[in-house]
């Protein structure tokens, strides 16, 4: 066996292992199934002949040996059991069992309870089941009904409609614990490990509910169930030959990690990380289905350095070390077979929670501990097994890590750790302890005899950190990978949790605070209200007041509205392209759409959904918009390419309980590449069966998906699209008036004559209701002299002319008597000239004739080129930028009827 | 005894006279806001409302203060800014913003100077790290969080506008526009620019979001209202230490106004340039001609420091000069003459420089050619000559092609007053043909 392992690429493993599973499936009778993103599903029952192939065949060389993919009906009930490519174990899961569900999130997987599984006629097996919701999928503005503070690990009965309760079975990740709790019942802090949720409310959609006597009871008898059946983690092991004392002392390792766990208070996100861990394997997977090669994918995980480093699993790190080690290859797994095994032969109900998460490394551990001593006896049992203890509270939580540096001691400990080594790291952590004494005195209190190594981890200072660093076996670790893997590893080891304990932003390198919340300082007083009713009109005016409702664009509302609405109710996608000139109330009418629906999907008249928006104005670069988009649907970071693989595979796998989303996307013009890949997959994401995206598109030109896109961006973009006209006086008028809303601030006539000159010009709403405020100023000001108090046509017409008016006659007379001479000069040049430039030197001569002729002081040449520059820098002429003095030559910017109009008149 | 005492009245004044240097520069130098604002005061009012709107009510804004350069945008702003702070309630919720289109010269500065100015949250002591993209998702997400009654109101000042709407995309412009269109943080964006045709440049989304307020500084008073500000400008203050001193000098001023060469002067420098900075730049080198022994400004410091402001620079290049120098430049003349302003090359000019030392050797020593060479390269120095672009610069020396940067009358003044100028020289200036 061990010998068909070496040669082989790590890609092959899964299927090694696949095969040795079914052989011993004829022997244990049972069926399982392995998810593996190159093994299939299967679904038979016992006995109902051979074991049903399902390989996806992606593997040719390798097809005797596709793994059989099986559910077993045992005890009565379906079961199904779910076997991991990486962390090589395996858990068999039974109806009425809770399960997580792969989410968007993969920090968040789903939480479920499995009701039913069938097979449909495509092969495609299926499971229906109950959901359950955390309360960061609740909608924020239900969750104050609660009214009390919420553990993450609670979870709700969901029984709001909408959710699709049948989902594939390929996306279970695996089971959790469920503890149902009556309504007095608090809600245990922390005592668990955080595989355990607890379920006390129930959730409808519009409120929570205790939960009924009788699914509580239900719920207790499945919990029961699974008590009764589920082995105790340690008896389904006795095959191995190890020593009793090991497994003791392994046992202890796993106690005091659990220990270390709930002392630790600091961890938590850690221990989310880890608890999705398959999830996350998953998710890796999934987009390593796009890009075979391990490379890639490993790449992937380094794109991603700040999820990555939480959730970098054992099984990750052994695959990482596995590429490099291939002599620890044969070893390992067969030592994992062999346990899995024989659990099932015992006949035990399949219930092993475990994955390969913390409690997953005592068992992994017991089987590097058997081979240590089968094999490399080399390392005394007791140094390897504190270096591990130590290790693991080095990291507090991540048993993950120790898993892997378990794997790394027992590869290498026939070479490195020399005792001394040791020695000074127990005495360096004991030293740091002692300086940190004072802050972590609780934490010495509980568990002194892993003080040195908890304070380490607790240690956030980076200085402390580095002095002990060189003497941890993680750090050798961490070292020696480096050293021997390809390049493209070496992210990932520097990633791995040994870093993790440094989360606080170290004092001493100037670096962004991670935390920093984005916000303005608050005011000291009070903003003052409006004072009159030119105030409030002006406050109504600003085009910042979202008004209750938008008039005039009604038939476009309508438009916009039934094409998202019918898209919810279908639950499919699509797109919608916008376009209109600017101030057309584009973006303001899409908002007022949302916000519609979304007052609709509150009140359960339709689905409910995501909203998120993102402008290409607002963004560096064309490919950020992958990474907001990832940011506002899942709240990660990661960058632009990575965030287009995550999209990428978040929209074509179907995700149960998946909400449609509505996107947004504002100024679509600007997110244009030379490629148009941005907008390619935009809108090549509405077109999957999956994706439910709606996308709403907005810019200003009509022809833009002919003018700027190639053809399959546009044919992805489709055909409905929507254009808004400029506003026509009417509709300004209607606009302004229900702006103000009966407040007496304008004459009739100046709001017309406001909304026909801004619609004869651009017929731009908020130029519109810019004259109007600036009216409502001018009107302040001279309210003195008028009666009425009111604005009237006479104000109005002063902001048209403040805002319309050229600039350029006015300046031109207010300009001194030789800048307007040379003025005069460079016209008087042209007629001669017959051309429309000319050069300084030319019109100099011009313009010393002219002074000549008014008896007027020759300038100077200096004089001159001064002028000639003020001129150009305020944009009346054009010049040459560059230093030919009186060469350069000359344009005027602005027409010569108008010099010689603004000349004339004096 | 008299000695002594006529020596400390001296010290006085010596003292005295550094103080009303001191006083007056700065006066003319900064654009500080203590001095006086002249015929702006609908501008000002404009603004100063528009920024109380802004502090007091929360409203957004945005506007440009549009002039040609010396104008007085900056010091209308500073006299508005300072007014404004002496309301407290301004001066304890108004953040401000100064940005200079020379200085952020790209949208990625830009958004870290913002940041840095406003002091948020991920600036690390006085520096701001993070991408492009991070900080300006962060900007925004700060400008977005607050609100028209509780957030700060921020006020942004994009001095020299124009440089910022060649950013690309025009990003930060939309989203500053856009911030100050929106119920967000209440904003108030003032761009200060001398271009006319400002609203031309604006990107259609961008200009759709400006709010099109302009407030225009012409310069527009006339020679009577120059003649008030000169005067204003030269007053000494009221709270000035010497006081007696103060009568005196400012007695001076007004009779300095009434003089008649003086308003000549002014005139002749009213109709040259508007604006006030000019003015100052006169009146600067007038001050600097005070003394202890000439403690006020009288009609021939001014008259000198006019006669500095009106300066040729090129022409007063010429009158250091060789002769050797002028003759090659004399020579030029005759050429463009000829060849009605076609470049020239320097065998060209040394063969016009021969026929002339041919016809007068003996008031002319004939130079050897190499010597004429480096002269003619010292003039290529001086930048009095050009070569002309776009040719390629591997010619011979002696064959590429040059222009002359000067004017015919600028070389026939030049001559004028360069001292012992030989006659033949000159008349040969005078016409190329004089040696008939």
């Amino acid at each position: 066996m061990a010998a068909a392992w070496s040669p082989r690429a790590r890609g092959g493993r899964s299927l090694q292992l696949a095969l040795a599973r079914n052989s011993s499936l004829s022997l244990g009778a049972c069926a399982s199934v392995v998810t593996s993103h190159r093994a299939g599903l299967g679904l038979s029952r016992r006995g109902a002949g051979a074991p049903l192939q399902e390989g996806s065949g992606e593997s040719p060389g390798s097809g005797q040996s596709r793994p059989g993919l099986l559910t077993s009906l045992r005890g009565g009930g379906w079961g199904i059991s779910i076997k991991s490519e990486r962390s090589l174990t395996e858990m068999c899961i039974q109806l009425g069992e809770f399960v997580l569900v792969e989410g968007e999130n993969a920090d968040q997987p789903f939480v479920a309870k499995l009701l039913k599984l069938y097979e449909d006629g495509s092969q495609e097996k299926h499971a229906v089941v109950q959901w359950f919701s955390r309360i960061t999928e609740l909608p924020l503005n239900k969750r104050k009904l609660l009214q009390r503070e919420v553990s993450p690990q609670e979870i709700f009965l969901d029984k709001a409609p909408g959710y699709d309760t049948d989902i594939n079975v390929e996306t279970i990740i695996k089971n959790v614990k469920v503890i149902p709790l009556a309504p007095k019942e608090a809600v245990p802090v922390r005592s668990n490990r955080k595989q355990i949720f607890f379920v006390k409310e129930s959730w409808d959609g519009k409120c929570f509910k205790p939960l009924s006597p009788g699914s509580l009871s239900e719920l207790k008898e499945a919990e029961k169930n699974k008590r009764v059946g589920s082995p105790s983690p340690l008896t389904d092991c006795q095959t191995s030959d190890f020593i009793c004392s090991l497994k003791a002392e392994t046992d202890r390792v796993t106690r005091s990690t659990v220990k270390t766990k709930n002392v630790q208070m600091e961890i938590e996100s850690r221990h989310s990380a880890s608890k999705s861990s398959l999830s996350k394997e998953r998710h890796s997977q999934r987009v390593a289905n796009g890009i075979n090669t391990p490379g890639a994918r490993k790449k992937l995980q380094l794109n991603s350095p700040t999820k990555s480093r939480n959730k970098l699993t054992g099984c990750d790190v052994l695959e990482l070390l596995g590429d490099d080690c291939d002599a620890l290859e044969p070893l390992e797994p067969s030592a994992t077979r062999r346990k899995v095994t024989f659990t099932e032969i015992l006949g035990s109900p399949p219930k092993i929670s475990r994955t390969n998460g913390e409690s997953d490394s005592p068992l992994t551990i017991r089987g590097d501990w058997s081979k240590l001593a089968e094999t490399v006896r080399i390392a005394p049992y007791r140094r390897s097994q504190a270096s591990s203890l130590k290790a693991k509270n080095l990291d507090g939580k991540d048993d993950d890590t120790c898993l892997a540096e378990e794997q790394e001691l027992k590869t290498r400990s026939p070479v490195v750790i020399p005792r001394s080594h040791r020695k000074c790291a127990q005495k360096t952590t004991a030293r740091i302890a002692e300086q940190l004494h004072f802050l972590n005195i609780s934490e010495q209190d509980r568990e002194d005899d892993y003080l040195p190594s908890t304070v380490c981890s607790d240690s956030s200072s980076s200085e402390e950190e580095e002095s002990m660093v060189p003497c941890t076996p993680k750090r050798k670790m961490r070292s020696s990978t480096t050293l021997s893997t390809p390049k493209s590893l070496r992210k990932p080891s520097d990633i791995t949790p040994a870093k993790t304990p440094r989360k606080t932003p170290e004092p001493r390198t100037p670096k962004t605070p991670r935390n920093a919340t984005p916000r303005i300082p608050i005011r000291n007083q009070a903003t003052e209200k409006p004072a009159n009713v030119l105030e409030e009109a002006r406050l109504r005016l600003h085009v910042s007041t979202i008004p209750g409702s938008l008039p005039c664009r009604e038939e476009a509302f309508q438009d916009i509205y039934n094409f998202v609405e019918s898209k919810l109710i279908d639950g499919t996608g699509g797109c919608m392209y916008i376009s209109g000139v600017p101030g057309t109330g584009k973006t303001a009418t899409v908002h007022e759409v949302i916000r519609c629906l979304q007052q609709a999907a509150e009140n359960d008249e339709l689905p409910s959904f995501q909203f998120i928006e993102i402008n290409g104005m607002k963004l560096t670069d064309p490919h950020q918009a992958y990474v907001q988009i990832l940011q506002l649907l899942t709240g990660q970071k990661v960058t632009a390419t990575h965030a287009a693989e995550l999209l990428a595979k978040l929209f074509s796998t179907p995700g149960p309980k998946r909400k449609t989303t509505v996107l947004i996307v504002d100024e679509l013009d600007l997110l244009w590449t030379r490629k148009q890949d941005v907008m390619y997959n935009l809108f090549d994401w509405p077109t999957q069966k999956q994706a439910k995206l709606i996308i709403l598109a907005i810019a200003n030109t009509m022809d833009l998906p002919e003018r700027i896109m190639m053809n399959r961006v546009a044919s992805r973009l489709g055909l409905t699209r929507m254009s808004f006209q400029p506003y026509t006086y009417k509709q300004l008028q209607q606009i302004i008036s229900s702006r103000l809303n009966h407040i007496k601030a304008f004459e009739e006539d100046a709001i017309q004559l406001v909304s026909r000159k801004v619609a004869a010009l651009s017929g731009d709403a908020r130029r519109c209701l810019d004259i109007c405020r600036r009216s409502t100023e001018i009107c302040e000001f001279s309210s003195q002299k008028s009666a009425s108090g009111l604005v009237s046509m006479a104000h109005v017409m002063k902001a048209i002319d403040e805002m319309f008016s050229s600039p350029y006659i006015n300046s031109i007379r207010n300009a001194s008597l030789h800048e307007q001479m040379f003025l005069k000069a460079i016209i008087a040049e042209f007629r001669r000239s017959g051309l429309e430039e000319a050069t300084v030197q030319q019109i100099y001569h011009q313009h010393v004739a002219l002074c000549r002729i008014e008896g007027l002081q020759i300038p100077t040449v200096s004089e001159i080129m001064a002028i000639c520059s003020r001129l150009g820098a305020c944009r009346f002429l054009l010049l040459e930028s560059n230093n030919k003095y009186l060469h350069v030559r000359v344009r005027l910017n602005i027409s010569q009827d108008d010099v010689m109009y603004a000349l004339k008149q004096e | 005894m008299s000695k002594r005492k006529s020596k400390e009245t001296s010290s006085v004044n010596g003292e005295c006279i550094s103080q009303v240097q001191r006083i007056l520069r700065e006066r003319f130098c900064h654009q500080c806001p203590n001095g006086k604002l002249f015929g702006v005061q609908l501008q000002y009012k404009h603004l100063l409302e528009l920024l109380k709107r802004t502090t007091i009510h929360g409203e957004s804004n945005s506007a440009l203060i549009i002039g040609p350069r010396g104008s007085g945008k900056t010091t209308l702003l500073n006299h508005v800014l300072k007014e404004l702070m002496e309301i407290k309630q301004v001066r304890e919720n108004l953040l401000q913003v100064h940005l200079n289109g020379l200085l952020q010269t790209n949208d990625k500065i830009a958004l870290k100077e913002i940041t840095r100015q406003l002091q948020m949250e991920n600036v690390v002591g006085d520096k701001v790290f993070g991408s492009f993209a991070e900080n300006l998702a962060f900007l925004l997400d700060a400008l977005k969080k607050g609100d028209r009654d509780s957030s700060c109101p921020v006020l942004f000042i994009l001095d020299e506008f124009d440089l910022f709407v060649h950013h690309k995309n025009q990003t930060l412009l939309y989203n500053l526009f856009d911030i100050s269109q929106s119920a967000q943080t209440p904003v108030t964006v003032i761009g200060l620019t001398c271009r006319q045709d400002i609203l031309e440049l604006l990107e259609k989304r961008v200009k759709s979001r400006f709010s099109h307020r302009q407030i225009y500084l012409m310069n527009s008073f006339d020679f009577k209202q120059y003649l008030r500000i000169f005067k204003e400008q030269l007053y000494l203050p009221a709270e000035f230490l010497y006081k007696p001193f103060i009568q005196k000098w400012n007695k001076n001023v007004q009779s300095l106004s009434e003089d008649r060469t003086v308003q000549d002067l002014l005139q002749n420098h009213f109709h040259c340039s508007k604006d006030l900075r000019s003015l100052h730049m006169l009146l600067m080198l007038a001050l600097s001609s005070i003394t202890v022994s000439h403690p006020f400004m009288t009609g021939s410091d001014l008259l000198e420091a006019s006669r500095l402001c009106r300066m040729d620079s090129k022409a007063n290049i010429v009158h250091g000069l060789s002769v050797l120098e002028i003759c090659l430049i004399i020579a030029m003349k005759h050429l463009n003459d000829v060849y009605e302003g076609e470049p020239f090359n320097f065998q060209m000019v040394y063969n016009e420089f021969q026929k002339f030392i041919q016809r007068k050797a003996h008031s002319m020593y004939n130079f050897e050619k190499p010597v004429v060479m480096k002269a003619f390269e010292h003039l290529l120095q001086l930048e009095l000559i050009k070569p002309i672009e776009g040719l390629p610069v591997r010619a011979q020396r002696e064959y590429l092609l040059m222009k002359l940067l000067l004017d015919n009358n600028q070389i026939m003044d030049a001559l004028q007053v360069y001292p012992n100028c030989p006659t033949d020289v000159k008349q040969w200036a005078t016409s190329s043909l004089s040696w008939l």
